[in-house]
């Protein structure tokens, strides 16, 4: 569909789009073209200097001088273009004016326009500088004064490009405007209008590159024209509003509506009303009422002679001798007798498209109505009278009916919907509803624009943000209760419970531990075991635990047992509270566990206290929020990770951890030091993990080369026993790093326990993050790159001494790797017997599985999958025995501390 | 030689930058004109020193701008004057 615009530009616009921009053209013309290009650059630029108030003392009178004036360009606009009606068109020019100013009078345009402060955000205006402003012969005064206003208020300068059929009346009012603002301290040459009109001028200007922006009000070959150019345009087309009048709708207020919209300024304007969709039980009275109200109901005939006369037949378009005419002077040219005060003519159509003419826009008092059997039917007329060339315009319902209005905006594509309003006043906005005013109507991509919006000054910006750094929230989770230090099992006693299953491996009830935790249990309590293998928990196991618990209507778990068998018990929890839970899904891969896809279920149709007791010193599991499971059927590993899985009491009692051997000792107390290593520098560590790391750091250090040589030592295993849990609660909530990522990948490709895997690879982790990244990990909680300081920090901790960071770091890299070797730790993944073609082999997988690995995505320094190739030769080749040897440089440009 | 330094009065910019003109026009040596009095320019006193710029090339002599504001430092570069001028502090 076309508007009446488009009746006298399409010339324009195939020119504007197809020619070089220069031919047809003259030096002249060049010069004057530039030259008003040039002055509106400068007033532009001048302009960026005024204030908010400075702008707003000129608007106000500009909005006055439209309102005193509009009586008079109306005049002039309906005598000039023999289009509609002087006394619509004075409104029209009032509410361009006072609608308008009410709504951008407290509207902040300058410098900071809006504040978010709880997102740290700030949004600055700045200015377009130069709009090439095209407007229509349909509301020509109008949209000039709308745009005026909104140019100044923006702090813009304007060229106006009239339509040639209405160039004398816009003229005037840009004049009238610019005077009026000069008078008040607008720049000089703010605006202008074209002198004359030719049709390359266009052309030119919209190619020009000091053009900011083309906001082009008309036909769809101009507004195609503007985009085509290259330039940011504000495009607004033409429409062909359906209206669905529904059996429930107020039919009194409807009609009236209908009749005040379609024959507002002669139907010129293009939201107005084009088909009305009646119901079939209402559509004889409605009928009768327009009539009453001054329509003609056109015969069959009449809508023949109607559709022949009023539409091009070879186009399908209206007829530019109607666009604008009074309905009699339209019967008239169809050789219809009409009553002389007829005010609207209304033909009904059995159809929408080709075939039907009138179902086309008409903007003149012509509305086709459409006799719709169902609602299904009469949604889907006015989806095709919508797609017949109003996509993204403009659509009318009127219905009492919620649902209805519903589903028509769900199936109609137009960027105003106007519930029982009229569609003209209705889409104007500010007048039957809250919408912003505007006399440019963005109709979608669907309609071959940018925008949906009513255009209004937020479109006559950039609009700046300006984005602060905000930290991003952190948190600090533990469980409720952590019972530690010899005999803690004692505190069971306190923990009432009617059924209790104790999750266990063989080697606990052998040692008798499960036998101790029984005892500690109340008297009244019932209590089960079930007795899991002592291997990562498989999901068949899981399921045959979740059995045992529903069975015995468990209201309380303790976990007994290394990693693996807390770890089942949390997800035997998670199951037997919530069945419903999908482990595999729950799995799903997160970057931040705030922003997690999928979420754990809140609703659970039972509950259990998880006690999880811990019988090693290194994963800190009965801390964590973490369970490992294997899937055998899939042939893999799923890791879980919710703070929901967090068991709710931890006991830390070191009489589960005496009989230790030496090798497990040293494995897992190593895992723990990577556990605070990995946290202290991590970067999500915060000041509440970095104090729970620190501790773990000193208490290893001191304490594991004890616990390693004296086993029965009560106070060191208490000591590495509580490191194992301070450490877990430091990386629960900070997380841990690349090394836990190298580690995953070599100790399970080549078997090697996760501690072990670990300690060969720390000390040239802390040398590698010590190191000036290739590339740095997004941290906001963080000022710059830190890892090196806090390691240094350590260092101090220690009492490892050293002047400078560097030497700090190295100093901390000997202590760890002396430690190491205290613990018997080999030097190398080498001394395992592991071949180097062996290695070789396997390193593509390796890097490849560690760079999958999410582990380091909380490291300080994000790995390159070469750089992790270089970690992994760097632990194959080993460290240099307590000389802090792995911290010579990975590369060149890695050899020295930030 | 030494630049001769003349302050524009914030009052009557444009008629500060014609006197400005018209002393470049006679003289030869570098000229510094002092802005640090000025808030605003408007259109007249963009045109002014467009000639101010348009005489100093033609004579090859360097004109500088001394304290300019941000503000009118933004408004030379959109006019594309900024280039013609060197500023100082």
């Amino acid at each position: 569909m076309k508007g009446a615009a488009m009746l006298t530009t399409e010339a324009v616009s195939e020119q504007t789009s197809t020619l070089p921009v220069r031919k047809n053209l003259n030096e002249d013309r060049i010069a004057y073209l530039e030259g008003l290009v040039s002055q509106a650059r400068t007033a532009a630029a001048v302009f960026t200097q005024y204030t908010q108030e400075d702008v707003d003392r000129i608007v106000k009178p500009m909005v006055v001088a439209g309102l005193e004036q509009s009586q008079y360009l109306a005049r002039l606009a309906v005598e000039e273009t023999r289009l509609g009606v002087m006394e619509d068109k004075a409104l029209k020019n009032m509410v361009a004016t006072e609608f308008v100013y009410n709504y951008v009078k407290n509207k902040r345009t300058v410098g900071v326009i809006r504040e978010f402060p709880e997102r740290g955000i700030v949004e600055v205006a700045e200015p377009i500088g130069v709009i090439l402003s095209l407007t229509p012969i349909t509301n020509p005064t109008s949209t000039v004064l709308f745009k005026c206003i909104m140019a100044i208020k923006t702090r813009n300068a304007a060229i106006f490009s009239p339509h040639p059929n209405a160039w004398r009346c816009c003229h005037e009012a840009v004049k009238i405007m610019y005077e009026t603002a000069l008078k008040f301290g607008a720049p000089e040459g703010v605006f202008t209008c074209l002198e004359s009109h030719d049709l390359q001028d266009n052309a030119y200007l919209m190619h020009h590159k000091d053009i900011g922006l083309i906001d082009a009000t008309g036909g769809p070959g101009m507004v195609k024209a503007a985009y085509s150019s290259g330039k940011p345009a504000l495009g607004v087309g033409a429409g062909n509003t359906p209206v669905y009048l529904e059996k429930t709708a107020d039919l009194n207020m409807a009609v009236v509506d209908i009749i005040t919209s379609k024959t507002f300024d002669n139907g010129t304007v293009c939201a107005s009303e084009q088909t009305v969709v009646i119901d079939d039980e209402i559509y004889e009275v409605v009928l009768k009422k327009f009539a009453d109200l001054g329509a003609h109901i056109c015969n069959e005939k009449e809508t023949k002679l109607l559709g022949r006369t009023v539409i091009d037949p070879k186009t399908g378009f209206m007829q530019p001798m109607a666009v604008g005419q009074k309905a009699i002077d339209i019967a008239r040219a169809a050789g219809m007798a009409v009553a002389p005060n007829t005010k609207l003519l209304i033909a009904p159509i059995h159809g929408v498209g080709p075939d039907h003419p009138l179902s086309v826009e008409k903007l003149f008092p012509l509305l086709a109505v459409y006799r719709a059997k169902s609602v299904d039917e009469a949604l889907k007329v006015c989806v095709d009278v919508n797609h017949f060339g109003g996509l993204g315009h403009t659509a009318v319902v009127f219905s009492r009916n919620d649902d209805v209005i519903r589903k028509f905006s769900e199936v109609i594509n137009a960027g105003r919907i106007i519930v029982n309003s009229p569609g003209t006043a209705g889409a104007l906005g500010g007048i039957y509803n809250d919408m912003v005013p505007t006399f440019s109507f963005g109709c979608g991509t669907a309609g071959g624009n940018s925008t949906t919006d009513n255009v209004n000054v937020y479109h006559y910006l950039n609009i700046k943000r300006v984005a602060r750094r905000t930290p991003a929230h952190m948190w600090f989770r533990v469980p409720n209760q952590i019972y530690f230090n010899l005999n803690a099992v004692e505190n069971l006693r306190n923990l009432a419970s009617v059924s209790t299953v104790i999750v266990t491996n063989p080697a606990m009830e052998q040692m008798g531990h499960v036998d101790t935790v029984r005892r500690h249990i109340p008297p009244q309590t019932l209590v089960h075991v079930s007795v899991i293998p002592d291997a990562e928990p498989e999901v068949k196991v899981v399921m045959q635990g979740v059995e045992a618990l529903n069975f015995y209507k468990a209201d309380q778990i303790i976990a007994l047992g290394g990693g693996s068998v807390i770890d089942a018990a949390k997800i035997m929890k998670l199951k037997y509270e919530s069945p419903e839970a999908d482990l595999e899904e729950l799995a799903a891969p997160f970057m931040d566990i705030r922003k997690r896809v999928v979420e754990y279920p809140t609703e659970k149709i039972k509950h259990a206290r998880l006690i999880a007791i811990s019988t090693t010193s290194g994963t800190g599991s009965e801390v964590t929020p973490f369970a490992v499971l294997t899937d055998k059927t899939l042939g893999r590993k799923v890791t879980l990770a919710d703070y929901s899985l967090t068991p709710d009491v931890a006991i830390v009692d070191p009489q589960f951890v005496m009989s230790m051997p030496k090798v497990l000792t040293a494995d897992t107390g190593i895992d723990c030091l990577t556990h605070a290593l990995e946290a202290g520098v991590s970067i999500l560590s915060s000041p509440y993990t970095d104090s729970n790391a620190m501790q773990a750091i000193r208490l290893v250090f001191k304490y594991l080369p004890i616990a390693y040589e004296h086993p029965s030592n009560e106070e060191a295993r208490s000591m590495m026993h509580n490191a194992a849990c301070i450490a877990a609660i430091a990386f629960s909530n900070a997380a841990v790093g690349v090394n836990h990522a190298l580690a995953h990948a070599f100790g399970a490709r080549f078997g090697v326990s996760h501690g072990r895997a670990n300690a060969l690879m720390l000390p040239h982790v802390i040398a590698y993050n010590a190191s000036v990244p290739t590339k740095f990990m997004p941290s906001p909680n963080q000022r710059g790159y830190i890892a090196h300081k806090k390691y240094a920090t350590i260092a101090d901790l220690l009492g490892l001494g050293g002047n400078t960071i560097e030497e700090k770091v190295k100093r901390l890299i000997a202590a760890t790797e002396k430690l190491l070797d205290q613990l018997a730790i080999p030097q190398s993944i080498a001394a395992l017997g592991i071949s180097r073609e062996e290695f070789e082999r396997a390193m593509p997988d390796l890097a490849k599985i560690a760079f999958d690995d999410p582990s380091w995505r909380s490291n300080p320094r994000m790995p390159l999958v070469s750089e992790l190739v270089e970690l992994f030769w760097s632990a194959y080749e080993g460290r240099g025995g307590g000389t802090g040897a792995a911290s010579r440089p990975h590369s060149p440009r890695e050899a020295s501390c930030i | 030689m030494t630049a001769e330094v003349r302050k524009i009065d914030g009052d009557r910019v444009d008629d500060c930058l014609l006197e400005a003109c018209a002393k470049v026009d006679r003289g030869k040596g570098e000229t510094v004109l002092d802005f640090s009095s000025v808030r605003r320019v408007d259109a007249k006193a963009l045109r002014a020193m467009e000639e101010l710029a348009n005489l100093a090339d033609a004579k090859a002599i360097k004109i500088g701008l001394r304290g300019v504001n941000v503000e009118i430092y933004k408004v030379l570069k959109l006019v594309k004057l900024a280039q013609r001028f060197c500023f100082e502090g």
